[in-house]
């Protein structure tokens, strides 16, 4: 079940999660093991509710696994903070900020003592092209797009110079050209810095054609990492190019095998 | 609209023997008022000026007193369950009590009309604050407190940079229902009180069966009621940057 030993840079460690207590009490994660390298790029994917973004959120920290450990750089994580910066689903900006203050805020705090204001404002700065958005610097998140406020929030996550970038869904509720466009910058970004990602999703193609490795997930209830899947593709990728590429079929065609025959929807769940 | 209202009431009000004044006589009778509103004759024989500003100090400080501790208990029993179990029911009971009931009480605890009518102000508008303000805390969305805790903001900072500008829109909510409730308040409490103020003032022109005079207060008062509410609601504007729709 673990990729790379000896290069675990984030290291899941039989981590499970109940909910509740008593007759209530549901179990949502069942021993999830999983190792990640730096700079590597996985996706973790699976029917809705199957407890994805609960495994997100320990790894974040917002949530405790009820057994089981998060390792990053061989320290247990145990509380949320900004080496593991997510993108939440629904970019959760800050209404009342402007784009450049949603930004400004991380870095003023982050590095209010590692960098004078001038260097913070330029850190800020920096992040917003990487995305694309100093053109609406002075903008709040109700005048700009859906795809526009998802940029932001990767913006914001980044200007944290996180280890491990943590990304929830991050294309979900977009259109699909906005979303192809995203995941092109995700790409270019990911080339760029190098960072190591954990992508939630549940899009096949998103996930063959963004990560390094896919983790599949079976349903919940007690969902486990059902099958780990090696996207053999060099890097950079486009997507047109792939699309008669035989590892990119084969990848596509297991994740999708996976999903539709191996696991099947649980309506009940 | 008001030339109209205007024309009805000097209609209805024309006849000789009709109780109340049309709106002509209402202004040859007060032109004196209207025009001096500065006088000063000593003792309760100000003008209009003098009993408004006498209010408006009153609600200011009742008001400011109420805000303040009604943001601070608001934001107290909508950040702690503990708090707002033990103090939720106490406020609801509370609240129902009308203004001027605590007038006797605060007299008594106070001996004195001034102090007393401040309080009946407090207690007036915090009431509505501490609602609105809890309320407010309590639906900060999840995802604002997911930042917080990614960013590992301490609690001053989440207090000042998510809790405020997030509740920001219900704290403005009740501040503004706040004044409105003191401006009620005042006017009944300073009949009972008596002094210069504006409610005294109409008790007295009614003592003295000067209807216009009353009718003249009654417009000011509606006028000044209206101003403190646009007030409350620009200052919203401006605090909540965008985020307060009034």
């Amino acid at each position: 079940m673990n990729g790379k030993p000896g290069n675990e840079y984030l290291k899941i460690e039989h981590v499970c999660k109940t909910f509740g207590k008593g007759d209530t009490r549901s179990e949502v994660l069942r021993d999830i093991s999983l190792n990640v390298a730096k700079g590597e790029y996985i996706a973790i994917i699976g029917h809705s509710g199957c407890g994805k973004s609960t495994l997100l959120n320990i790894v974040a920290g917002l949530t405790d696994a009820t057994t089981g450990y998060v390792f990053l750089e061989g320290r247990e994580v145990h509380q949320p903070g900004p080496d593991r910066a997510v993108v939440f689903q629904n970019h959760s900006l800050l209404p009342w900020l402007t784009v450049y203050d949603n930004v400004r805020l991380a870095v003023d705090k982050i590095f209010s003592d590692r960098k004078s204001s001038a260097e913070r404002h330029e850190w800020t700065v920096r992040n917003l092209e990487l995305v694309h958005m100093t053109h609406a610097m002075k903008k709040r998140p109700g005048e700009i797009s859906g795809g526009m406020k998802q940029r932001v929030g990767i913006a914001r996550a980044l200007a944290m110079s996180p280890k491990v970038l943590l990304l929830d869904e991050p294309f979900g509720a977009l259109d699909a050209l906005t979303r192809a466009h995203l995941q092109e910058e995700v790409m270019k970004i990911h080339a760029e810095l190098g960072n190591t990602v954990l992508m939630i999703t549940h899009d096949v193609d998103e996930a063959v054609l963004l990560s390094d490795r896919i983790v599949m997930m079976t349903n919940g209830p007690a969902a486990h990492v059902g099958e780990l899947c090696e996207v053999a593709l060099a890097r950079p990728r486009n997507r047109l190019e792939l699309i008669g590429d035989s590892n990119y079929i084969a990848a596509r065609a297991r994740v999708l095998e996976f999903l539709h025959k191996k696991s099947h929807y649980v309506e009940a769940a | 609209m008001l030339g109209l209202l205007g024309l009805v009431w000097q209609l209805l009000c024309s006849s000789p023997d009709s109780a109340l004044p049309p709106p002509s006589k209402v202004i040859t009778d007060t032109w004196e008022l209207i025009t001096h509103p500065f006088y000063d004759n000593g003792g309760n024989d100000k003008g209009l000026f003098w009993h408004l500003l006498a209010s408006l100090k009153r609600v200011a400080l009742g008001y400011s007193l109420a805000a303040i501790g009604g943001i601070a208990l608001g934001v107290l029993i909508g950040s702690s369950k503990w708090a707002m179990r033990a103090l939720d029911p106490l406020f609801q009971v509370l609240r129902t009590i009308p203004p001027l009931a605590w007038l006797p009480l605060s007299l008594a605890a106070f001996r004195d009309g001034q102090p007393s009518a401040i309080f009946v102000i407090f207690i007036t508008a915090i009431w509505p604050i501490i609602i609105n303000t809890a309320v407010g805390i309590q639906n900060i969305p999840q995802d604002y407190r997911n930042v917080a805790r990614v960013l590992r903001l301490n609690g001053a900072e989440f207090f000042a940079k998510i809790m405020l500008p997030a509740a920001a829109p219900y704290i403005f909510t009740g501040l503004r229902i706040g004044i409105g409730l003191s401006w009620l308040a005042i006017v009944a409490a300073e009949m009972l009180i008596g002094g210069v103020g504006i409610g005294f003032f109409i008790w007295d022109a009614w003592n003295s069966s000067l209807i216009s005079d009353i009718i003249l207060a009654l417009a000011y008062v509606g006028v000044i009621g209206f101003l403190l509410d646009r007030i409350v609601a620009l200052t919203g504007k401006l605090v909540g940057r965008g985020t307060v729709n009034v």
